[in-house]
């Protein structure tokens, strides 16, 4: 779907200053060379498989089907995987990429630190550098995922710039980019950015949708008639929607971050209320103002808190085969305490945008059909912030 | 074909940058006339962007309170209307794609041509990305300014050859901002320039002392300077246009001397 300049459509291209040409060149011809190269594929495999826990777990969620009395419901269990994230399968790919590449230090942004604490991991493991921007109104949200990146020897720095979130902290790592290419790569957690890392991030997520597939027809012996997932930037929903694109009686769902609704300015749902734009390398959908300023986003999701989503996301929006539905922070929060009530399993509160809207559409399908749900991640980072969205006084 | 070279017909140039509406627009009105009547030989007048990822952070700060300010793409096209009343010299928009993109290519540069606006820096349209804004620059004769890094290596005559106006040559890596030094070897990647074009290059990033724009201005055409500019606007507010004036001289007067 991509063409030689990176586009989905009409989304995607490379709008990035003159200095980070060369490097984000080099990435593509590097990563041309080693998704072809057996090698690069072994080890990588290995590293998923033996450390980080692959394949995860598709997990027939039984109570939840027989309390919501509809549609069959399956979890798929990212949020098992070491870190306890998606964020992982991305990270060891373009770490060790990186380390192919000859590149001694990684830099990358965090919302919710899933991906700081990802990057902080494959870093230790590969002995490189690590340096990771985080927003610093996240780092008070997300205190716990700071120390963890701390611990595992990257350096976080609070990026104060802006509405000091996920967007501010993407900037600052262009920033730092363009100050040091030679020995650095910047890690992108997301679908997102300047061509190539839209591709190269959805390839390595996308073995979330092919083990999907093969579980899926090992257990029913069919596909699922919904693929739903939490949306962002987008990385865990490219990578459970990928192989089903060619499907079409698979129906993709992506749950965007409404924050206290779309019909106020505290949202960031960009399929919802964003328009056409140019940011952070892309073209694609951006909550911006009528003269084009990027939108101070909000959602209680610190991972889902960014003004954009990735241009395969547009694309796929634009053709519609893709649905992209809003839900807000309170149902995010039910569905949250729900699932943990309902299986024992405490979602992200990322992925709870997803259970959530799987809760309202499970109960309209027969009990025949079959929904899959990625649950991303793991929510344990998240309690907090929850028991202060519910009054009470937490802190990690 | 834009009035740019007249900019460089007077020995160096010497190129401010001043950002829209910090503090606010009457300010910014009185700071480019004072730049002008100082021997400025083009203007580069920035739109606020709310996340300009090329810029450090004095030039992130000015972006910030021109926005707070209330500023907007129209409110700096009536700044410019009012302006071309009497300064002569050509001046260009520094900006990022999604101003240009989200008032609409075709009203904005033509707005551009209307009010007299002769070019567009844009850090975030790198070479490959240019036709989303080239055709309608040279149905309006605005020129598109393009951009050389010091990792620009074997892009330089490729972008060199098709340049328009002036060549924007970014002395250092990173963002905007005061530098004590500069590295670079500028020298090498202006006589590829040389080769490939006869347009000039102007070198920005970094600069702050009349030293450093002589050196600047020896081994290109001209110096250009944002963030002292901004400094002197973040430190003096409405009274920073004569502190400009003077500074501008004192500058133009270091590139004159590279002659």
């Amino acid at each position: 779907m991509t063409d030689r300049s990176g586009r989905f459509g009409i989304h995607g291209g490379q709008y990035i200053p003159e200095t980070l040409m060369n490097a984000v060149i080099e990435l593509e011809e590097a990563y041309n060379f080693y998704k072809n190269d057996p090698e690069f594929n072994r080890e990588l495999s290995e590293l998923l498989n033996e450390y980080a826990g692959r394949p995860s777990r598709l997990y027939h969620a039984k109570k939840m089907t027989e309390d919501l009395d509809g549609a069959k419901i399956y979890l798929k269990r990212e949020d098992l995987n070491h870190t306890g994230a998606h964020k992982i399968n991305n990270v060891l790919g373009q770490a060790l990429l990186a380390k192919k590449m000859g590149k001694t230090r990684l830099i990358a942004e965090t919302g919710a630190g899933q991906h700081g604490v990802a990057a902080a991991t494959a870093a230790a493991l590969m002995g490189m550098e690590c340096v990771i921007f985080m927003g610093e109104e996240d780092t008070v949200r997300q205190a716990l995922n700071v120390y963890r990146m701390r611990l595992l020897g990257a350096e976080v720095v609070p990026v104060k710039t802006g509405t000091a979130t996920l967007k501010d902290a993407v900037s600052e790592v262009m920033r730092e980019w363009t100050s040091r290419v030679d020995d650095t790569l910047y890690c992108l957690g997301s679908v997102m950015g300047p061509h190539p890392f839209p591709t190269i991030v959805r390839d390595f997520q996308a073995v979330i949708s092919k083990e999907i597939k093969e579980q899926i027809l090992e257990k029913e012996g069919r596909l699922p008639d919904a693929v739903i997932a939490c949306v962002g930037g987008g990385s865990n929903a490219i990578g459970s929607f990928y192989n089903f694109i060619e499907d079409p009686e698979v129906r993709l769902i992506g749950c965007e971050a409404a924050g206290r609704g779309v019909d106020t300015p505290e949202t960031a749902a960009t399929i919802g209320t964003g328009r056409l734009g140019i940011f952070h390398g892309m073209k694609s959908y951006f909550c911006q103002d009528e003269y084009g300023q990027i939108a101070p986003v909000y959602s209680i999701s610190a991972g889902l808190d960014y003004p954009g989503i990735g241009p395969e996301h547009a694309y796929l929006h634009d053709t519609g085969r893709a649905e992209y539905v809003p839900v807000t922070d309170e149902e995010a929060v039910c569905a949250f305490e729900y699932l943990a009530k309902t299986e024992g399993i405490i979602p992200a509160i990322e992925s709870a945008h997803a259970v959530a809207y799987a809760m309202k559409l499970a109960p309209e399908m027969d009990s025949d059909k079959i929904i899959v749900i990625t649950i991303s991640g793991r929510g344990d980072k998240d309690c907090a912030s929850v028991a202060r969205y519910r009054g009470e006084d937490i802190y990690e | 074909m834009s009035n740019i070279k007249s900019a460089f017909e007077n020995g160096k140039a010497f190129i401010p940058f001043i950002t829209c509406g910090d503090p606010d627009l009457e300010t910014t009105a009185a700071a480019v006339k004072a730049a002008a009547d100082n021997g400025a030989d083009l203007i580069e007048l920035g739109i606020p962007f709310s996340d300009p990822t090329a810029e450090g952070p004095v030039i992130q700060g000015a972006n910030i309170r021109a926005l707070k300010g209330g500023v907007t793409t129209d409110k700096i096209f009536d700044l410019v209307r009012e302006l071309r009343k009497t300064v002569k010299i050509p001046m260009v928009f520094m900006t990022y794609a999604n101003v240009i993109f989200s008032y609409g290519a075709e009203r904005f540069i033509s707005t551009c041509r209307e009010t007299g606006i002769d070019g567009l820096i844009l850090p975030d349209l790198p070479f490959e990305e240019k036709e989303e804004f080239l055709p309608v620059c040279r149905k309006y004769g605005v020129d598109l300014i393009s951009l050389i890094a010091p990792t620009s290596a074997n892009r330089i005559s490729m972008i060199a050859g098709e340049a328009e106006g002036f060549i924007y040559i970014v002395s250092s890596l990173g963002v905007t901002g005061t530098r004590k030094e500069i590295n670079t070897d500028l020298e090498s990647i202006i006589s590829v320039v040389r080769d490939t074009t006869d347009i000039p290059c102007a070198v920005g990033f970094g600069i702050s002392t009349p030293e450093q724009a002589r050196k600047m201005a020896e081994i290109s055409d001209g110096a250009i300077v944002g963030s002292a500019i901004i400094k002197l606007l973040e430190k003096y507010g409405k009274d920073a246009p004569a502190y400009i004036g003077e500074y501008v001289k004192s500058m133009k007067d270091a590139v004159r001397q590279a002659e």
